[in-house]
């Protein structure tokens, strides 16, 4: 099982990569909220992994407060946005 | 657990991160925001809950509730997200027109508000659709 978690985890490490260079690359602001998003969503199951493949289990709640932060950041950063382009 | 939780479970776990990595691909692959925001909402979702539902599997009793909790919080916020950020993208324009079959929004935009769009918007319907003819 925690070969099957390696390997796991690193694909997801490969797609938090892909992730990474379009949040570098994205040409607009929004764009880059959506890979944040993306982002904070694979360190979620990064971690969930990580705990399987250390069988080390006290992350516990703390995946569910990253979670809700991940979506609050993403709400509030595009509401921020759409200020932003109604003052323009 | 037995051999059948292990082999369940890996295979959860191995699809999830696949389910990811195709999420990464087309979040890098994708012509605009709209469609990355596609791939970025609806797959990683789908990968984060096979993940969890294969870690529910491996851990103890005790801890099962924080990951099925992570589940269902990331299955309630992602259809929000999705719709906030997909509104404000049109809105400001960021949709790819060449890339849009059918855009429904557009013609009821023009019929609510008057053939400029919403107010204050200097851009003219040129990037829109043509008013219905035919008058509702």
């Amino acid at each position: 099982m925690i070969a099957v978690a390696n390997i796991a985890l690193a694909l997801v490490s490969l797609a938090a990569l892909l992730v990474v260079g379009r949040l570098a690359a994205g040409p607009g602001a929004l764009d880059r909220v959506v890979a944040l998003d993306a982002l904070v969503t694979l360190i979620v199951v990064g971690a969930v992994l990580g705990t399987l493949a250390r069988s080390d289990t006290t992350t516990g709640y703390v995946l569910v407060v990253l979670a809700l932060l991940g979506f609050v950041g993403s709400i509030a950063s595009s509401r921020l946005i759409e200020r932003r382009e109604d003052m323009r | 657990m037995g051999l059948l939780g292990d082999v369940i479970s890996g295979v959860l776990l191995l699809t999830g991160a696949a389910f990811c990595l195709v999420s990464g691909i087309g979040l890098v692959r994708f012509p605009d925001t709209v469609s990355r925001l596609h791939a970025a909402s609806k797959a990683q979702t789908l990968g984060l809950l096979l993940v969890v539902l294969g870690a529910v599997f491996q851990t103890p009793l005790g801890k099962a509730p924080a990951l099925l909790l992570v589940g269902a919080f990331s299955l309630l916020t992602a259809p929000v997200t999705g719709h906030i950020v997909a509104r404000i993208a049109y809105r400001t324009d960021a949709v790819e027109r060449r890339q849009v079959v059918l855009d429904e929004l557009a013609a009821r935009l023009i019929d609510e508000r008057g053939p400029n769009g919403r107010e204050g918007d200097e851009r003219g319907p040129e990037d829109r659709e043509p008013p219905p003819t035919s008058g509702t």
